[in-house]
């Protein structure tokens, strides 16, 4: 008596077939096949409008290399993009990695917002899952040795340093009128680690911080936070939080006359944003940045600003970072010849790519981060945003301290 | 830290933010005091008219203080309606069921906000929303001073509609003596739902004050009830002067533990109080003695 309902025969007949189609050729196997990648923002809540950004990124991505023939290397496979929800919770990434994972894709991209980052990557090590991180500057994002998560951009370690040395260049140059800051931040992974890292290495460089400021995402009422800065009157106000309380905050600033010498901010979430500047361009000029920033020399990033215009939508960090990770990721399907994860992570760890519009040169990942990969220090002058630092991107001067 | 050019602005704050809570709380103290029930759904409704008062401007092009006048009738309206034929009914005269009924109210609402809005913050730019009027060393955001001065109105104008008017009067003898308002010829079941009417539409008010300065997402309206409850404990259940007093000082507290603990622990002062209230003063500031 049987308790199985396939017999032995029809059992070996199955497998048999099965192994056949395992051990034919990738090219044949995956041809016309297309290939599932996830991309994963937080498109709803509080971090909503950078989430949208980075989807119509890596959708832009998607699109171009689809339009050229898809992966030639998987016989023109397209990529079908799974589109993700974080709803800019980490609990959020998790449960949409899940769906993902469930769902057979071959890599995800995103995450945005560190603590979001650090929960997805996380789960998709679980399965062997090739995770890109699109922003997430916090570095444990990439020292908890997982095999399968790729940083394309900074680090905030990286970012802290540039930012203070470009800071100390900056003052200089104006004959040193900052000797004091106050640091205003948000409270999660991102916000708080930055916080602490510039608090041990601002008085390295002779700034003395007044006071550390910590507020929630989302903050609607910066008045009490302004009236600290107000009290304290430090020369520099360096901000580390998302975009809606940065604007608020940099308004806030405005509203109740509070002119420091200068706003400085690392990571600022709105401080290098064409939409900022075009909506609030009072509250807007003058403050310097250092983050995330397109390659201004490449043509190519200038291309994708022009087609990003024409879409009535904005040239935003969220956007470029992820058209590139998208790219990054292509390359990557392109070498590996194979949708297979092992083979993905495998062709990540060895990538070389240059086909990005970032100021990184060409890739190179050691234990998941890119080695080339740098912000750049930006000013708002005069409704437009100029690099001003490193200089061999510049376009403009600084201006600080701050005229009038 | 403790100097006057702080400590001014921050009370001032205070006050500003104390005077939205006070007409969030006079609406659900007014339901207390007359249906003795706690409206459960009364964030969820708070959340429907910051909605409205979004989309009155975004569709319609009203500014939120000329929608106050529109919504509030209008939120009157479903407040009487809901009470009349959705509440009354299901609760079957018992406080316990009302209880319930709000409480699935609210899940309703909230629900049925998130799925045709989803859980995006949305927020309203005026072109005076930044601007400040000058109150000694404090520059007092305009949208908060309005509201300052309209819930002072709005308070000042229940408490002459509960003194004087037959409907006011109606209200207070089923809040006091239900089966004898009844034998005097008091609709009780009309009372009710006028009382919960009026509770709606002080929501719509402050909906309409909120926006300007304030964001909405499908669960805004929440933050803003804790706290009114918290206000109703200390003030007084059912005590119009003890919501606006007691909203004003919260709001108070709120700024100034802000101020010296952190955003991120402001609020810790509001639940202090809330535990001190129930601890020395269970009636409340103004409340009658049990």
């Amino acid at each position: 008596m049987s308790r199985f309902p396939i017999s032995r025969r029809r059992f070996l007949h199955t497998t048999a077939l099965g192994a056949a189609a395992m051990s034919a050729p990738a090219v044949l196997r995956a041809q016309g096949a297309p290939v599932k990648v996830g991309i994963l923002h937080p498109v709803s809540g509080a971090l909503s409008y950078s989430g949208q950004q980075g989807r119509i990124g890596a959708q832009l991505a998607i699109d171009e290399i689809n339009g050229a023939g898809g992966i030639k290397a998987l016989g023109g496979a397209k990529i079908e993009p799974m589109l993700g929800d974080a709803q800019s919770t980490p609990e959020g990434g998790n449960a949409e990695v899940e769906k993902m994972n469930a769902a057979g894709v071959a890599a995800i991209v995103g995450g945005y917002a560190s603590a979001i980052c650090l929960a997805a990557s996380q789960t998709a090590a679980r399965y062997d899952l090739p995770y890109v991180v699109d922003v997430g500057v916090v570095d444990s994002i990439v020292t908890r040795g997982l095999k399968n998560t790729f940083r394309f951009g900074p680090g905030f370690g990286v970012i802290a340093k540039t930012a203070l040395e470009n800071l100390v260049t900056i003052n200089d140059q104006a004959g040193k009128p900052a000797k004091t800051a106050m640091i205003v931040h948000e409270d999660s992974a991102f916000g708080a680690g930055l916080a602490k890292l510039l608090n041990a290495q601002l008085p390295d460089k002779g700034f003395q911080v007044l006071e550390t400021i910590s507020h929630p995402t989302p903050t609607r009422d910066f008045n009490n936070v302004a009236l600290k800065i107000k009290a304290q009157s430090p020369d520099l106000v360096i901000p580390a939080n998302y975009y809606n309380e940065y604007v608020l905050l940099a308004r806030t600033l405005l509203q109740q006359k509070i002119r420091p010498k200068g706003i400085y901010s690392v990571l600022g979430g709105a401080a290098s944003s064409y939409k900022f500047v075009k909506e609030f361009p009072e509250a807007a000029q003058f403050i310097m940045d250092c983050n995330h920033w397109f390659d201004p020399k490449n043509p190519k990033a200038l291309e994708l600003k022009k087609k990003v215009e024409a879409k009535g939508e904005f040239y935003t960090y969220e956007v470029y970072m992820n058209y590139s990770g998208v790219l990054l990721l292509a390359d990557a399907l392109e070498r590996a010849g194979s949708a297979d994860r092992a083979r993905i992570i495998a062709a990540l760890e060895s990538s070389t790519f240059a086909g990005h519009v970032m100021p990184y040169g060409p890739t190179k990942f050691v234990n998941g981060q890119n080695q080339g990969a740098a912000p750049v220090n930006t000013q708002v002058l005069d409704k437009d945003i100029q690099v001003i630092l490193p200089a061999k991107f510049a376009s403009a001067k600084a201006v600080f301290p701050i005229p009038g | 830290m403790l100097s006057p050019a702080i400590l001014i602005p921050a009370i001032l704050n205070g006050l500003m933010s104390g005077a939205v809570y006070a007409l969030v709380a006079l609406g659900l103290t007014l339901i207390y005091g007359v249906l003795h029930i706690i409206n459960f759904a009364h964030g969820a409704l708070l959340t429907a008219a910051m909605f409205a008062a979004f989309f009155a401007n975004r569709w319609l092009g009203l500014d939120p203080y000329v929608a106050a006048f529109l919504l509030t009738p209008l939120f009157f309206a479903l407040g009487y309606a809901l009470q009349r034929f959705v509440i009354g009914p299901a609760a079957h005269g018992e406080d316990r069921n009302i209880l319930l009924v709000t409480l699935g109210l609210a899940v309703v609402i909230e629900n049925a906000l998130l799925y045709v809005f989803r859980a995006d913050t949305r927020i309203l730019d005026l072109p005076y929303g930044f601007d400040t009027i000058q109150v000694g060393p404090a520059f007092i955001a305009l949208p908060r001073a309005i509201a300052f001065v309209a819930v002072i109105a709005v308070a000042l104008a229940l408490w002459l509609i509960m003194r004087f008017s037959d409907t006011g009067k109606a209200i207070r003898a089923v809040a006091r003596e239900k089966l004898g308002a009844e034998l005097a010829g008091i609709d009780v079941a009309h009372v009710y739902a006028m009382t919960f009417g009026l509770g709606t539409a002080c929501l719509a008010v402050a909906a309409c004050l909120l926006i300007p300065s304030y964001y909405v997402n499908p669960s805004a309206g929440n933050a803003f009830v804790l706290i009114a409850f918290t206000i109703v404990v200390l003030g007084g259940m059912g005590s119009v002067a003890g919501a606006l007093i007691g909203g004003l000082f919260v709001g108070v507290v709120e700024s100034l533990s802000g101020l010296w603990l952190g955003e991120s622990l402001g609020q810790i002062g509001i639940f202090l109080i809330f535990i001190l209230a129930l601890l020395l003063r269970p009636s409340g500031l103004f409340g009658e003695r049990a």
